[in-house]
């Protein structure tokens, strides 16, 4: 044999030797994403919330527990912006304050349920057979709960306060983490990468952790974004009806359920706080459509 | 002839389906010696990809005996495989589906290193560095992503992934059919140049005999999941033995006009391997079927030095009565 190895055709420009710069996937996802202006919103929007969240102690003009009795009840006026409630709390003040609460129930109870139901849909997906069928009929069963109840029945056995919240709204999402993870698992090992790596060794927990859960992040990501929104919703839900995060602790949910006494004299104290519910869900929702879209390769370039 | 690598001896995979038990391999034996290549023919579906993967391990035989330099893999518990898959690997067919599209090429390629704990950062990157020059890419390239790439480097990053750990036998299940014309050539000959090179062994399957030609030193002719004849490549088509093989050659095109020859249609479908006709397997589409044909099997015999043919047309009468 006298031939030689045939190099392919260099290429045209960038044949010099510049080495090719790392670009990663999620370089060309934020590309992509830049793009949508919808979804720039939700982006610019949650980030304003995220920094009224960790500001708060500064931008507040007023202390959120601070009740000035001589001003129940305010309209939104110069003072008091967003008005006052029936204890003569500034609305504002108390709105940038639940953020922290908001978020935080957000954030934590979707990386409960995505820690949860992401590992036991990645088992069941990888290995199958009999532990596959135990976990997702388990699975069956908490999804045959409605998630709210479910949130209900797991704070009135344990109690309320916000730990009790997050873990009650984390589970109760789990079988849906749980199943889109099984989903993609369960496509992604019948590629023929899966099966190289397994010849050059690799242990399952690798091919997990390194070859399948990398692929799968796309719907991953999406359904915990639009979790998070969901995730504030429950959270605002039973703090509505008084089984969540208990006052004087400014969480949206109560402020919303204090003020629904009072809406016919004073409508601007359930307003407020039913407002920053919407936009903050609102956002999430843009943000994780955007992501959808973003992530799918078939929309590429 | 130099002593065997890997033997294989009545391998068997049977896989269970509803229809039935599905015989995609039903008791295959043969031997590589070092430094060879056998090639792997057949139509979609006789189970020489099966065959392939179940010689490395990657799918468990049903039965049957794998012995890699004289040591059998089959009994060997994990750590054991661990050792012995250093040595053997496997290029893929679909350089698209066979590479994470995740990973970064030098990641790809030095991944095996990773796992097997083999150097330094840097000791790995150079080796990467060294392995994609050996495959004929440019080592800049080590931050890109596959989707980057054509088909063709995409399948040279296959064969270095393949090669990082200084494997002794390679199993190339179809590594260039998923490729454009113009690039197959390049990629045969790489593979090739690197036998040479690095006195690689090669089980090489295809459905392409043309392709098979190129490369084989002595070739298998499987159909429904058993080999009805091998011999050395150049025997094979001179003169194929088998009506299969026969047919099989006869399906060759042939690149000029005005040209007569005889071509053998073979009629009817492969008979489904979940319930293989009883006898001969290929009696029910033979040109030359006898009645003893649709009895009993014939076996794999030797015909003449180092061709072995499973038919009746070539058997010694007096030595099958």
């Amino acid at each position: 044999m006298s031939h030689t190895i045939i190099a392919p055709p260099a290429g045209t420009a960038a044949a010099t030797a510049s080495p090719v710069k790392k670009r990663s996937q999620l370089a060309e996802v934020w590309r992509r994403l830049v793009r949508n202006k919808m979804a720039m919103f939700g982006l610019v929007v949650i980030s304003l919330i995220i920094a009224a969240a960790i500001t708060a102690d500064w931008i507040s003009p007023y202390d959120y527990r601070t009740q000035d009795l001589n001003a129940i009840s305010q309209k939104p006026n110069a003072q008091h912006i967003l008005g006052t409630d029936d204890l003569g709390r500034d609305i504002l003040s108390r709105i940038i304050h639940g953020t922290r609460i908001s978020l935080l129930v957000g954030f934590v109870s979707v990386s409960i349920s995505v820690a949860v139901g992401g590992g036991l849909g990645a088992v069941s997906g990888y290995y199958g057979g009999t532990l596959d069928n135990v976990i997702m009929r388990f699975m069956d069963v908490l999804l045959a709960i409605p998630s709210i109840l479910l949130a209900i029945a797991i704070v009135s056995a344990f109690g309320g306060g916000i730990i009790n919240v997050m873990i009650a709204v984390g589970i109760s999402s789990v079988p849906s983490y749980a199943r889109i993870v099984k989903a993609s698992v369960i496509s992604i090992k019948e590629n023929e990468f899966i099966e190289a790596a397994r010849a050059i060794g690799a242990s399952d927990f690798r091919i997990v952790t390194k070859h399948i859960l990398p692929n799968a992040m796309a719907p991953i990501i999406v359904q915990a974004t639009l979790g998070v929104a969901g995730a504030i919703l429950s959270a605002a839900g039973l703090s509505f009806i008084g089984m969540g995060i208990q006052p004087p602790t400014p969480e949206w949910g109560a402020m919303l359920s204090n003020g629904r006494h009072i809406i016919r004299t004073a409508w601007h104290v359930a307003t407020f706080p039913g407002l920053a519910i919407m936009l903050t869900i609102f956002a999430l929702n843009l943000l994780g459509d955007g992501l959808r879209d973003a992530l799918d390769p078939r929309l590429k370039n | 002839m130099s002593e065997t690598l890997l033997e294989v001896k009545n391998l068997k995979k049977f896989f269970h389906t509803k229809k039935g038990l599905l015989k995609a391999v039903n008791n295959v034996s043969f031997a590589i010696p070092r430094g060879e290549t056998l090639g792997i023919v057949g139509e979609s579906g006789c189970g020489k990809t099966t065959t392939g993967r179940a010689a490395i391990r990657l799918v468990e035989a049903t039965e049957g005996e794998i012995l890699f330099e004289g040591k059998n893999i089959r009994t060997l518990n994990h750590k054991g495989l661990l050792d012995i898959r250093k040595n053997m690997q496997i290029i893929f067919q679909d350089p698209f589906a066979s590479l994470n599209p995740r990973q970064a090429l030098n990641e790809i390629i030095g991944e095996p290193l990773e796992i097997y704990k083999i150097g330094s950062k840097a000791e790995r990157e150079e080796r990467v560095a060294s392995l994609m020059e050996l495959v004929g890419l440019s080592p800049r390239l080590m931050n890109a992503y596959p989707h980057e790439l054509d088909g063709g480097r995409r399948q040279r990053i296959g064969v270095a992934r393949a090669l990082c750990l200084n494997p002794k036998f390679i199993v190339c299940d179809e590594p260039v059919s998923a490729l454009d014309v113009s690039i197959q050539a390049q990629i045969l000959n790489l593979i090739q140049d690197l036998q040479d090179k690095l006195g690689l062994t090669y089980m090489f399957i295809s459905h392409d005999l043309s392709v098979v030609k190129h490369l084989s030193d002595r070739v298998a002719v499987m159909y429904l999941g058993k080999i009805v004849e091998i011999t050395r490549s150049s025997q094979i088509f001179k003169s194929p033995l088998h009506p299969y093989t026969q047919a099989l050659l006869s399906a060759i095109p042939i690149p000029k006009v005005n040209i007569k020859r005889e071509r053998i249609i073979l009629e009817g479908d492969v008979p489904s391997p979940v319930n293989p006709p009883d006898g001969c397997i290929f009696a029910g589409r033979c040109r030359h079927v006898m009645p003893k044909c649709r009895e009993k099997a014939p076996a794999l015999k030797q015909v003449s030095p180092g061709h072995e043919v499973k038919c009746y047309l070539h058997h010694d009468e007096s030595a099958e009565a």
